[in-house]
């Protein structure tokens, strides 16, 4: 038995759980759409307008909505004791993070990505800046879905830390929304976007490695 | 140097109150150990410890003469722990939640775990409809899986009816009689033959 087959098997178990309940990439999914479309209807339908902002309103929206359900990470889990047998499994529990980061991100992230597109065009952002966004936005939300699980296992101990959670780590996605942007803007102008998604993988990286390492042991604190 | 599982001058702070100290214990393979004492003695946060879940503030814990601590993953895939939460998803079926653990923990026969249990009727229902006795039982389907050296059983028999407390006395039984020991929380409402007993409530 290798700890790889049940690192499967506990994301398998995560995404088949976060689709079995519906609602969860769903509201995700839903929750970035209205905010973006209420953009439009509060600076006005000028094309050009909304061709500019464009980058750093799908970026905001995209972040707020996958912070919206960071919380559920663990909790679920914890309340019901299941965290206590994942934790006794035989793996690290740094794995045990990073299977539950790669549910998370394959549950928000990825119908984040797909959804924003569709939203680009909404928004009028020239052609040019689609492949870039889809790419840059790939990387930004697996880096937040990285750096929330250590938001998530420290507001454990917090009844509804939800908001709290919130305030921890957006301020952490500062980068990761400004080079994104960054590379959005620079597709769109005609310059090179590569540098701001290098930066950005860097940025992915760094989380990759420190996140799961940060979260086990605010999790480990959170089971004694 | 004992087979099995041995605890020398275990120690365990909650904050500034001392739950126990000075603790020592001796688990041998096929053995069981009954932890009694009033609500609050320190029953389950023994059990938490001896899986790991807590460190000891002192002394150590050996499994066949080898600190725990120093492989703790390999310490990990002997036991089986079941706590005082079911770990039961809702969303999945019955059989699907055991199929998870199966998996998760290296393989085992889910059709027979849950007719150890007594749940094989029920395997395709969804585990929302099931009773808080049978979640119970289904929590404790997981030590059917496979054989694990130590089982750490924090009050199983709670919700359980007469003869799901028997049937786990079986299975308790027939894991002891495999060389497996036993580590029991209880209030006295599961009988084990010839197991130790441990009063926390004298200990602390």
């Amino acid at each position: 038995m290798s700890a790889l087959a049940t690192w499967a098997a506990l994301v398998g178990r995560d995404v088949r759980l976060s689709l079995r309940r519906g609602g969860d990439a769903g509201t995700v999914v839903a929750f970035f759409v209205v905010v973006v479309t209420l953009f439009p209807l509060g600076v006005g339908p000028g094309a050009e307008l909304l061709a500019r902002i464009a980058p750093g309103v799908l970026w905001v929206a995209a972040l707020l909505a996958a912070t919206l359900s960071l919380e559920r990470v663990f909790r679920s889990d914890a309340e019901d004791g299941s965290l206590d047998l994942l934790a006794l499994l035989p793996m690290p529990l740094e794995a045990v993070v990073l299977a539950k980061v790669a549910a998370h991100w394959l549950t928000t992230g990825v119908p984040l990505v797909a959804a924003a597109p569709v939203l680009a065009i909404l928004l009028n952002l020239p052609w040019q800046g689609f492949g870039v966004l889809v790419l840059a936005l790939a990387m930004g939300t697996l880096s937040l879905s990285l750096t929330g699980a250590v938001g998530a296992a420290l507001t454990l101990g917090v009844r509804r830390g939800g908001a709290l959670l919130a305030l921890l780590v957006l301020p952490l996605a500062v980068p990761v929304l400004i080079f994104g942007v960054a590379a959005v803007e620079a597709a769109v102008t005609g310059l090179a976007a590569g540098p701001h998604v290098a930066i950005l993988g860097g940025i992915l990286l760094g989380t990759a490695v420190l996140a799961p390492w940060a979260a086990a042991a605010a999790l480990r604190l959170a089971l004694e | 140097m004992s087979a099995g599982l041995e605890g020398r001058g275990l120690a365990c702070l909650r904050g500034e109150r001392t739950v126990f100290r000075g603790l020592d214990l001796a688990v041998p393979p096929g053995g069981a150990l009954l932890l009694t004492g009033p609500n609050g003695a320190g029953k389950s946060t023994l059990l938490r410890l001896i899986a790991g879940l807590l460190r000891p503030a002192a002394g150590r814990l050996l499994w066949a003469g080898a600190d725990t601590a120093e492989d703790p993953e390999a310490f990990r895939a002997r036991l089986a722990y079941v706590g005082h939460q079911d770990a039961v998803k809702p969303a999945f079926g019955v059989a699907e939640n055991l199929a998870f653990w199966a998996r998760a923990g290296g393989g085992g026969d889910v059709g027979a775990a849950l007719a150890a249990v007594g749940l094989e009727g029920l395997a395709a229902m969804p585990a929302s409809v099931l009773s808080a006795g049978q979640r119970r039982r289904l929590s404790l389907a997981r030590l059917a899986l496979r054989h694990r050296d130590l089982w750490l059983l924090d009050e199983p028999a709670v919700t359980l009816d007469a003869s799901s407390v028997a049937r786990l006395g079986t299975l308790v039984a027939g894991h002891r009689a495999r060389g497996g020991a036993v580590v029991v929380a209880t209030h006295g409402d599961l009988s084990l033959p010839d197991a130790a007993a441990l009063d926390l409530g004298r200990a602390a």
